[in-house]
């Protein structure tokens, strides 16, 4: 049984088609700006590329950017066709294009909404790729002389002031790291000997926060060095000054930002995916509905369109098994006799298929309009 | 001998009024591009407002929107003046007008110059606002609980991060005000004391910066304390160190970020002067061969344009004239009205 079976009438057939080659333009602009979104994405993330450790999430704008380009070529095409499909003699020139056409429109469409769910799905990767990345960019925070690390330091600076934060879950991250060179570190001192011997890795660790941890919403000058020592500072308790530095942290910050960019994108890429959608089963109505109307001397007649020609499950099998027959009087190919039930297998070994002539005759006299122009006997045309 | 004359047949006349029509659409974008600009510089003016002392002059920019505005309805007058011009019975009721719109046009035009040249020279007045807002800014950093003033220290902040300055000239500036507020200050401490008592206006000045002058581009953490002791830090010399803050003044920094804005302001100013000049010539060509044609009666006759009817001195000379003429018979009608006077 045939999916969604629909008549059209030839004014209806002409404006499927007009129909058809606007939204088929719109459908252009659309994978044009999938394709920006795509590398607008990938552009924010290579900005912060030094604080994440895997570039798993590059997958996203990857997929966003080849969907864009394949769309625009889809849609093209989808354009040119539906402009022939009125034209009774420029329309069979499509016939061979058409299949691989329709498979690759299909593939890149489900392509385009494993990019829309992984745009969600991947928060997960993001924030362990984040957390294992700032831990690091903190560690070498102090390697301004290391080849390779020398910028780290600026880096850091300059995110945790432009996204508000402070360290990796927040700003006691910084007390666990030595941030401060050894270049700056006066050894004979006695205090630095001590900290330094306070610890089993022998490093210079603080309770203090580099100035760009300062909040300058603040109302007092920012205090960033002795942080748990109340006594250090005139009228300061630790405990209950809110808003001296950022107290969130940068991983939390930057998932965020990036999973409200990335749900922005999904929401915009899905819309698009459902134009695509629309325009690759109008297409194919429009296909069907223009094929039995072709070689008629009559182009205004009444046709039907449809989707399938067969039920789902029998189109996929007849992918798997080009040779199968399921309806011998339609099927012109020679069906190997273990798949034919016994009683027909009589039948079809009688007559010779491969004649086109004796095929011709006998597919006129079934009731499923098809193509009337001869068969090459390969397989069922879909 | 007429100034720049050209013979005009009907096809050169019609591709003429289209030429001029599409320059005046293309004048009537420029004078919304005019206009845009001069709400963008308002806008930035106004983010700013703080740091000019609240005082600062929006007259360039209300006279960018308004010559804006104008522009874009003089052209869209031309506009409309060129699509008719093509039809003879249309252009009937715009020719007696059509003089003076040209005169107007053209003193519109050096207007716009006026308005170009104000664009380059408003760095000027602007410096001395900054000077006055940047130092008023300093000065009331630490007011943070005062109304009014609270949100200074976090403007001042942010806008030193984002330009990438430190203080008016130059850090040195934060070492005459006291930015630390008396409420984070321990008067029971001898330091405190003493630093109060070393100056006449009891203030405790120090020589040291916020944190928002650091620099993040230093290769070690930002000194900001004691900044001219060289022995409070290891390995610091405060001659030498010019990565630990930044070196620029927030005054220069400013200056050049306005300057900038305003050179590009003047310059798009003058090109659409330019174009304004084009389709002025444009507009006159059409003037002139549609009431010069041979046959009146034909619309296809042969014309001929001009600029100048007469030469640039010939034309100078009957101006003058003209001018003596009026301001002779305002004084004979005032003789006459004495005359009437008396004689009454």
């Amino acid at each position: 049984m045939v999916v969604m079976k629909m008549k059209f009438s030839f004014q209806k057939r002409v404006k499927l088609a007009q129909g058809l080659w606007l939204l088929s333009w719109c459908t252009t602009v659309a994978s044009a700006i999938t394709f920006t979104l795509g590398c607008i994405l990938k552009m924010e993330l290579r900005r912060r590329a030094e604080v994440m450790d895997s570039g798993n999430i590059h997958v996203v704008p990857n997929t966003l950017m080849i969907v864009g380009l394949a769309s625009l070529g889809i849609n093209y095409f989808a354009s040119k066709i539906c402009q022939d499909a009125l034209d009774a003699e420029r329309f069979p020139r499509w016939k061979n294009f058409l299949k691989p056409y329709f498979a690759a429109s299909c593939f890149f469409t489900v392509l385009m909404l494993l990019a829309v769910i992984m745009s969600y799905a991947m928060k997960g990767s993001l924030e362990s790729s984040l957390k294992v990345g700032l831990k690091n960019s903190i560690r070498f925070y102090k390697d301004t002389d290391t080849p390779g690390h020398c910028y780290q330091k600026q880096n850091i600076d300059y995110l945790q002031m432009e996204f508000q934060c402070c360290g990796n879950s927040d700003f006691r991250d910084w007390f666990e790291v030595q941030w401060i060179s050894n270049r700056y570190l006066d050894f004979s001192s006695k205090e630095v000997k001590d900290r330094i011997k306070s610890n089993v890795d022998g490093r210079y660790l603080i309770d203090g926060v580099p100035f760009s941890c300062c909040n300058p919403s603040s109302p007092r000058p920012c205090i960033q060095y002795q942080l748990t020592n109340n006594s250090a500072h005139y009228n300061y308790d630790h405990q209950t000054e809110e808003l001296n530095l950022y107290l969130r942290g940068c991983r939390e910050t930057l998932v965020s930002y990036y999973t409200s960019l990335m749900s922005t994108i999904g929401t915009g890429v899905l819309s698009v995916f459902l134009l695509q959608g629309s325009v690759l089963v109008s297409l194919r109505f429009l296909q069907t509905a223009m094929e039995a109307v072709v070689g008629k001397e009559n182009t205004e007649i009444e046709t039907e369109g449809y989707l399938l020609e067969k039920g789902v499950k029998d189109t996929i099998m007849d992918l798997h098994q080009p040779g199968r027959c399921t309806v011998p009087h339609i099927c012109l190919c020679s069906p190997p006799s273990s798949t034919l039930p016994p009683q027909l297998t009589s039948i079809a070994s009688d007559q010779p298929v491969s004649d086109p002539f004796f095929s011709a005759a006998r597919s006129t006299s079934s009731s499923i309009p098809t193509v009337t122009y001869p068969r090459t006997g390969s397989h069922p045309v879909l | 001998m007429a100034l720049m004359l050209i013979k005009f047949d009907l096809k050169k006349r019609v591709k003429l009024a289209q030429t001029v029509w599409f320059m005046y659409w293309f004048a009537v974008m420029a004078g919304v591009l005019v206009f845009s600009m001069g709400l963008f510089f308002k806008i930035e003016l106004r983010k700013r407002s703080e740091f000019m002392d609240n005082n600062e002059s929006h007259f360039l920019p209300n006279l960018l929107i308004l010559m804006g505005l104008i522009t874009c309805v003089t052209n869209a007058f031309g506009g409309k003046i060129c699509y008719d011009s093509l039809d003879p019975s249309k252009f009937a009721k715009w020719k007696p007008m059509l003089k003076n719109f040209l005169v107007s046009c053209m003193c519109f035009n050096s207007l716009l110059l006026m308005t170009a040249l104000l664009c380059f020279l408003m760095r000027i007045p602007l410096q001395f606002t900054l000077t006055e807002g940047l130092k008023n800014g300093m000065r009331y950093y630490k007011d943070t609980d005062t109304p009014g003033r609270c949100y200074m220290k976090r403007t001042l902040d942010l806008m030193q991060i984002e330009f990438r300055c430190c203080g008016n000239d130059n850090y040195r500036d934060w070492f005459e005000f006291q930015w630390v507020s008396n409420r984070y200050l321990d008067f029971s401490s001898k330091e405190v004391k003493d630093r109060i008592g070393s100056n006449v206006d009891g203030q405790y000045l120090m020589d040291a910066v916020p944190f928002s002058c650091c620099n993040p581009s230093s290769p070690r953490p930002c000194i900001q304390y004691q900044m001219t002791n060289n022995s409070a830090h290891y390995s610091y010399d405060h001659h030498t160190e010019d990565l630990n803050v930044w070196k620029r003044g927030c005054r220069d920094a400013l200056l050049s970020y306005y300057g900038s804005m305003m050179n590009t302001i003047g310059a798009l100013v003058v090109l659409v002067t330019i174009l304004e000049v084009a389709v002025i010539i444009g507009l006159q060509y059409i003037h002139s061969s549609l009431s010069t044609l041979a046959n009146p009666e034909d619309p296809e006759s042969e014309s001929e344009g001009w600029i100048l009817e007469k030469t640039v001195k010939e034309t100078f000379t009957d101006i003058m004239a003209k001018m003596k003429a009026m301001g002779k018979g305002s004084k004979v009608e005032e003789g006459g009205e004495a005359v009437v006077a008396t004689v009454s």
